[in-house]
């Protein structure tokens, strides 16, 4: 296969050279302009050449181990073959690998049997496959080579084949996402049909260790880890990010020399970086513990070591740096000419921020903090290492709380059946924090944009 | 070059630096309590850095040093006990482009009472606020709709909204740079109206490069180049019988 490839990249690169020499040669000795430089002709002439070849290979390669096995199939020693199931695919995969010379011996006679007949199918359609696409890359080339002449336009093509090209890359980023949907979506869909929507989403009682299999919604009601997602990750986590990330902000964009802000911001852009695991050990072998003692200490007698506080108060930390740098884009964003009509006026520079910049900025700052909320409800590793497993709806910080994400994590961890209401149910969870993540980021989007619009 | 003994602001031997570039050179200037004067000059002739020295302004850029005394009554305005908040109250600036703050317009012109804390209550802000509007000339079209956001007026009236600003905490002076280079011919000439109705009342200083503007509205005239400060006398003087060459040659057209 690899033979293959050079030999098809030879193939470009003489085309290349011809071409290329081919179109020196009609440019020596003629004043004309041409649109082209030989080298896109050369370039012309080797993408016809390696493009088709390539293309080919590439479906054939899906193609073909089923055209291989369908070979085998017609072979009088796979009427012995049980019928299509389990058994049957393992004798195939085992006769496979014994063609290919992977593995030496068999549990099943027949798979030694078939082995021939399976290495005599696959080196012809490996055959057919390599000259096809020799033949392509030679058509391709030959067909590319009668059109350098001097007035064809080879440079407007080549700028086709590039435009294809990165449409292609940035396709990739989207069919993904709608792959991951699509899926999300026909697992959850398999959830919903075993378990009422209704009492997924309205239900406060959350257990899937116990589950009755005659009323499996009784005891999947997701109420309690949204409650906890939120509190955690939208009360909790927020009440330590808003007011440092702002403050912080302010101090970066307004106070702060600028050796200072030189290095100050990159070290807040390094913590955003720190992989979300460290927080999580740090959650939850100092910060957890730490709660836990100062709730004993003033009297809380259901603290936890597993409680919503800790977990919100490193995941708020965790934000920090996000709410900061948004915030400091939407001061930085207010026109230079408000700050000074304001100090004009004699106000100091607080006077400034409070009155007239950071109202200014608020539509900013709101958005960035949406997208923070999304960020901190998705946000797994914290709660997956410090929060509570057992879901309970309260509004008391130092008792235990879970998080949709890390009931998804316990969900999917462990033995389970893939087609069990506790195993679905995990999708169901994605989907829904999908969706709503999905709309949080799109309410904060359009705010941060109306605001970029009204100074521009 | 002092004008008389009655100079509201007097500077003397001003140097400003921007790091180590310097962008003016040794000027001496006094301005009358009840006059116009207008600083006139080619661009970066260093006429707007003149005059945000009279109001520190140039202290909110961290790389500007202000050299020499600036004297607003006799008193140094650079001296270390002087209050830059008290300061900015008495002389009040408008700025280039229109810069109402994202308020109501109401809001606009409340602002600055509120922070000197000039009104006891609500109907004596209300009032400064009336009063203000009235005397930029605005209060007829916006009485109706003071709490509609500040931004949504029209050029000419967010630049009118600005003086009520500047002149509802009631200034001694008021700086304009430029104030009518981002209006229209209509409103410009609603500025310089203003300007006429505000002389006596206030010490006005204002930066243009407009010289038909500055011969329209100005009693004295400074003319700038190159960071130094060329002839300074009264208007009428510098446009039809300036002393100096370069006065002469720039106020012709020759460069600028």
């Amino acid at each position: 296969m690899l033979a293959l490839f050079l030999v098809i990249a030879g193939l470009g690169l003489i085309g290349w050279l011809t071409a290329r020499m081919r179109a020196v040669g009609f440019r020596r000795g003629s004043t004309a302009r041409f649109s082209s430089l030989p080298s896109h002709f050369g370039g012309y002439v080797a993408l016809w050449t390696m493009l088709p070849a390539a293309l080919f290979l590439t479906i054939w390669a899906s193609t073909a181990p089923a055209l291989v096995t369908d070979r085998v199939l017609r072979d009088p020693a796979a009427a012995q073959l049980p019928p299509p199931g389990f058994d049957r695919a393992a004798i195939l995969s085992e006769a496979r690998s014994l063609a290919a010379g992977n593995s030496f011996g068999a549990f099943n006679p027949l798979s030694q049997k078939l082995a021939p007949a399976y290495a005599a199918a696959q080196s012809r359609f490996d055959w057919i496959g390599s000259a096809a696409a020799l033949l392509l890359a030679f058509a391709g080339g030959a067909f590319a080579y009668t059109r350098v002449r001097p007035d064809f336009r080879a440079r407007s093509k080549i700028e086709h084949v590039v435009m294809a090209g990165l449409l292609g890359a940035s396709l990739i980023a989207i069919l993904t996402t709608m792959g991951i949907v699509a899926s999300l979506l026909f697992e959850s869909w398999r959830f919903f049909s075993i378990v009422p929507i209704g009492d997924f989403l309205l239900g406060t009682h959350w257990s899937p260790q116990v589950i009755d299999s005659a009323d499996p919604g009784k005891t999947l009601g997701a109420v309690p880890l949204f409650w906890g997602t939120f509190f955690i990750g939208a009360v909790i986590a927020m009440l330590v990010a808003i007011p440092f990330g702002l403050m912080s902000a302010v101090y970066l964009t307004q106070y702060a020399a600028p050796s200072a802000r030189r290095w100050m911001k990159p070290i807040l852009e390094v913590l955003a970086g720190v992989p979300t695991v460290v927080y999580g050990y740090f959650a939850a072998l100092t910060v957890a513990p730490a709660v836990r003692d100062f709730a004993v200490s003033i009297g809380i007698t259901y603290a936890s070591s597993e409680s919503a506080l800790a977990a919100g108060l490193v995941m708020g930390v965790m934000i920090i740096p996000f709410v900061s740098s948004m915030a400091d884009d939407s001061l930085a964003a207010v026109p230079a000419a408000m700050r000074d009509g304001s100090l004009a006026m004699g106000a100091t520079a607080s006077e400034t921020i409070r009155r007239v910049l950071l109202p200014a900025a608020l539509p900013g700052v709101v958005g960035g903090v949406l997208l923070a909320v999304s960020r901190a409800i998705g946000e797994t590793m914290i709660v997956v290492m410090a929060a509570s497993g057992v879901a309970t709806l309260t509004l008391n910080p130092f008792a235990s709380a879970t998080t949709v994400t890390k009931q998804i994590v316990d969900l999917l961890t462990g033995e389970a059946e893939f087609d069990s209401p506790k195993t679905l149910a995990a999708f169901a969870l994605g989907l829904t924090l999908f969706i709503i993540t999905l709309l949080l980021n799109i309410v904060a989007l359009t705010v941060v944009k109306r605001y970029r619009e009204a100074y521009e | 070059m002092t004008i008389s003994n009655q100079a509201k602001i007097a500077a003397h031997h001003v140097n400003v630096w921007y790091g180590t570039k310097k962008a003016i050179d040794d000027v001496s200037l006094d301005f009358g309590s009840d006059q116009v004067t207008s600083l006139i000059g080619p661009s970066g002739c260093g006429k707007s850095t003149f005059l945000r020295t009279l109001n520190r302004m140039n202290d909110t850029i961290p790389s500007a040093r202000v050299e020499g005394d600036i004297t607003l009554d006799g008193e140094d305005i650079y001296a270390a006990h002087m209050d830059v908040v008290q300061l900015r109250a008495r002389v009040g600036m408008v700025f280039q482009k229109p810069n109402p703050f994202p308020k109501s317009i109401f809001e606009n012109v409340a602002y600055g009472p509120r922070i000197h804390g000039l009104a006891a209550n609500k109907p004596q802000l209300a009032e400064i606020v009336e009063k203000s509007l009235r005397r930029a000339g605005l209060w007829d079209e916006v009485k109706d709709r003071l709490t509609e956001s500040g931004t949504a007026l029209s050029g000419g009236q967010q630049q009118r909204l600005c003086i009520a600003r500047a002149i509802a905490v009631d200034p001694e002076v008021i700086l304009m740079d430029e104030p009518c280079s981002a209006l229209d011919p209509i409103a410009t000439a609603k500025i310089e109206e203003l300007i006429h109705e505000l002389k006596g009342r206030y010490a006005i200083v204002i930066v243009t490069h407009n010289m038909q503007q500055a011969a329209r509205v100005s009693q004295r005239t400074a003319f700038f180049h190159l960071g130094t400060l060329i002839e300074y006398g009264a208007t009428s003087d510098i446009f039809t019988n300036p002393r100096q060459e370069r006065t002469k040659d720039y106020i012709t057209g020759r460069y600028g």
